[in-house]
């Protein structure tokens, strides 16, 4: 570890922080319907939308109308994707002349993108078309993320409002979400990144002679306008294989920090988006100063880790950390804070590969979506994740005591409660349960690429990835067969629809509740005991579930290749 | 729910136009005018031909020229197109080893990679960049350590002053953008064109 590598984590700390405020009270006025800097400009698209598709933007829906209106929307968006990437072949701008994609993948792939997940069972340059990765996967990059913002919104106005049934309309939350917010930021990203040297073009691959004399064939391709929108959308599906670890995708260190700041900028400004709505900024703090103890804590140790070169490496007297799948513009402290940032936010894209990172190394990303992708979190999902666990808290202090729980002058009571467990149990009911079976059917033993523990590890990760929405990989493990593609898809799925229903339920029935005031028995929400007391729970939940997992991937490899034992496939 | 499928299907296809055709788009258009050369990938040209792009590493195997780090990208076997064979730098199928830190198969590749350089160069020790692949295996550069390592072998080759390559390494090395973001290092298709052109004066 150096003290440059502790100066770039300090800065990025500090752009993100920076950046909470302004965006925060930005998107607050976007939501709340007020005039804003792009009003002038934007307003009248916004209305000519819902003029053509018929929406009153002044109706608003219960809990039941929203989640309905989102998962018809979603549904369509699936449909519409899975047609463009099985017509790719007949459609225009495939210059590369790929074939229609497979139905299997097509399915993983769909699912993949209008869940928010993007896991790269398709390899970028040699799967998709220019029109695919633009018309498919730019556009559902776009609403999935705008349809995380609107949820988290839906929410925050259950905890906002009182006596009330409805919670806005998904409609206009996820149009002014795509409008006012991603496009004009990805619309700055996108030119700042080609500055750096990203490719926007539509020709065709570029066949290139080395100074050896041999044949290159270079892919490029729209990459900028899609990867701005896939790290500020925390989606993280790669324009190529090698996501952003691919010189293209990431040029410069300058490129890959823009990248990682859009990763956590919005979900960071959420949280003031919430303090604001409910009338006390300090309860957004709070909850940011939570996940920011959590990430703070995982940087340092995946960094120390991957500083250290492992056995392999320093067993044959190598020194300089572990370089293993890392690129040189990045080093160590870039490629080990970019983990732990994709991992935490539901980002998913990566600029080094985890597969090849130490074991502890990579048993932070691990537990780091098993903890439910709540340290800031997916745009949208994170706060919404992170406001389970705080209904899960507050219910926790309110047993400890003797006394009714309530967070914002809402009483928290049976329902939610149950809805709030109902959208944490999913998910290790997908990443474990699917793990468990494939590591017993033929299937999916086919699919690891390491020997020994860590093989169990890369398919751990894939189900934990798949479930948490994140979608990175522990890329060795072969998931484009009927098998991964199809069990990865459900899970996804789950992972997604069984978390944002139950807490749009939580927010509709929230938002019918009186607001009990505050009198000196009540809890108070924004001091250290309660950030304290948040972070107990989400560590306290995510290691009871987790730990027996974790102890049989990364934990026995650590001790294994401490030892100085390596793992040969096929023996 | 029926009263909710005309603003999701006509939502939905609206968005598509905006955010899946008309933002791609004009992002094209705006870089191809602004910054052509940078949208159209950075290529280099030598002679009127394109000898490869300034930010895609490229393989090198001849003694007089630098080398850049080891590869895992594969290609579909000639022979077989299920199967992948080795093909270093093929910039159309971008990927890792995915080896992991008790890997076997690691071991043994790095070991390979470390007898061949110590052969080279017994002086100094090997940078740890040399023998470990990059995530994209197209790592377009090396550490300045790792460029100043090969000095000796292609000093050898060229039959040039150690001291004169040394220079010129130094010369090509970029350090942190704005002394504190990424790691200092050298880009090697640029390093090696420069070689060229020293070799010719």
């Amino acid at each position: 570890m150096t003290l440059n590598g502790w100066m770039q984590i300090a800065l990025y700390c500090a752009v993100v922080l920076a950046l909470v405020k302004p965006l925060g009270l930005y998107m607050t006025r976007v939501f709340n319907g007020e005039r804003n800097l792009l009003s002038p400009v934007l307003a009248p698209i916004e209305r000519g939308l819902y003029r053509v598709s018929g929406i009153d933007a002044r109706q608003e829906q219960t809990w039941l109308g929203y989640a309905g209106a989102m998962v018809v929307f979603n549904v369509a968006g699936f449909v519409l994707l899975y047609a463009i990437l099985r017509l790719q072949a007949v459609l225009p701008l495939n210059p590369a002349d790929q074939a229609a994609v497979a139905p299997d993948l097509a399915f993983n792939t769909s699912t993949s993108f209008v869940t928010n997940t993007n896991w790269q069972s398709y390899g970028g340059e040699t799967t998709l078309s220019y029109l695919s990765q633009m018309l498919g996967l730019t556009h559902q990059n776009f609403v999935s993320a705008a349809s995380g913002i609107a949820v988290a919104v839906a929410l925050i106005r259950g905890f906002a409002r009182a006596s009330t049934r409805t919670l806005g309309s998904f409609w206009v939350d996820m149009t002014r979400a795509t409008l006012y917010v991603l496009l004009p930021l990805c619309v700055l990203i996108a030119l700042f990144l080609v500055s750096q040297g990203m490719p926007q073009t539509l020709q065709p691959y570029i066949e290139a002679t080395t100074l050896e004399g041999a044949k290159q064939t270079i892919a490029v391709g729209p990459v900028a306008s899609q990867v701005a929108i896939k790290m500020l959308g925390t989606n993280g599906g790669g324009f190529f294989n090698a996501n952003a670890a691919h010189p293209f995708e990431n040029p410069t260190a300058l490129s890959n920090f823009v990248q990682i700041v859009s990763i956590f900028a919005l979900g960071a400004a959420l949280t003031n988006v919430f303090g604001r709505m409910v009338g006390d900024e300090r309860q957004g703090w709070a909850i940011l100063a939570a996940m920011g103890l959590l990430f703070v804590v995982g940087v340092a140790v995946t960094y120390w880790a991957e500083a250290n070169a492992h056995g392999v490496l320093s067993n044959l007297g190598l020194t300089g950390g572990n370089m293993e799948g890392k690129e040189v513009r990045f080093g160590i402290a870039a490629s080990a804070l970019f983990a732990v940032i994709t991992t935490a936010a539901s980002c998913g894209a990566v600029n080094a590969m985890h597969d090849s990172f130490t074991a502890l190394g990579g048993l932070i990303p691990l537990l780091n979506m098993q903890l439910g992708e709540v340290i800031i979190g997916g745009v949208g999902a994170g706060l919404y994740g992170m406001l389970i666990f705080v209904v899960v808290a507050i219910f926790v202090a309110g047993l400890m005591v003797g006394r009714t729980p309530e967070y914002l002058g809402k009483k928290i009571e049976a329902k939610e409660v149950k809805m709030a467990m109902l959208g944490i149990l999913c998910l290790p009911l997908m990443m474990l349960g699917f793990t468990a079976l494939a590591t017993v059917v033929p299937a999916g033993l086919a699919g690891p690429a390491n020997a020994g523990p860590h093989g169990f590890s890369e398919i751990l990760y894939a189900y934990t990835s798949a479930a948490a929405n994140n979608g990175s990989a522990f890329g060795g493990l072969t998931a484009n067969t009927l098998f991964y593609n199809t069990t990865l898809a459900i899970g996804m799925l789950v992972g997604r629809f069984f978390v944002k229903i139950p807490v749009l339920a939580i927010a509709g029935s929230l938002a019918a509740k009186k607001r009990v005031p505050a009198s000196a028995g009540t809890f108070p929400t924004h001091g250290g005991l309660f950030i304290g007391l948040l972070v107990g729970v989400v560590l306290i939940m995510g290691g009871l579930t987790f730990f027996p997992s974790l102890a049989l991937g990364p934990v026995v490899e650590h001790l294994a290749g401490a030892a100085g034992q390596t793992f040969a496939t096929g023996g | 729910m029926l009263n909710q499928l005309r603003p999701a299907l006509v939502l939905l296809i609206a968005m598509t136009a905006v955010t899946g055709l008309a933002y791609p788009l004009a992002i094209t258009g705006i870089a191809g005018a602004v910054l052509p050369a940078r949208a159209a990938g950075s290529l280099i040209e030598r002679d009127g031909k394109v000898v490869g792009s300034s930010l895609i590493g490229q393989s090198f195997t001849g003694a007089g020229y630098f080398h850049g780090r080891p590869s895992a990208t594969t290609a579909a076997d000639p022979a077989d197109a299920a199967k992948a064979v080795p093909a270093p730098y093929n910039a159309a199928n971008s990927a890792g080893s995915n080896l992991g830190p008790t890997s076997a198969a690691l071991a043994e590749r790095v070991k390979g990679e470390l007898d061949t350089l110590k052969a080279e160069n017994p002086n100094q020790p090997v940078p740890v960049d040399l023998v470990t692949t990059s995530g994209s295996g197209l790592d377009p550069d090396v550490s300045p350590e790792a460029a100043l390592f090969q000095v000796p072998r292609v000093a050898r080759a060229r039959n040039l002053p150690e001291d004169k390559l040394r220079e010129l390494v130094t010369s090509r090395v970029e350090g942190r953008t704005l002394g504190l973001l990424g790691e200092p290092r050298v880009n090697v298709l640029a390093l090696n064109l420069a070689l060229d052109d020293l070799a010719k004066r």
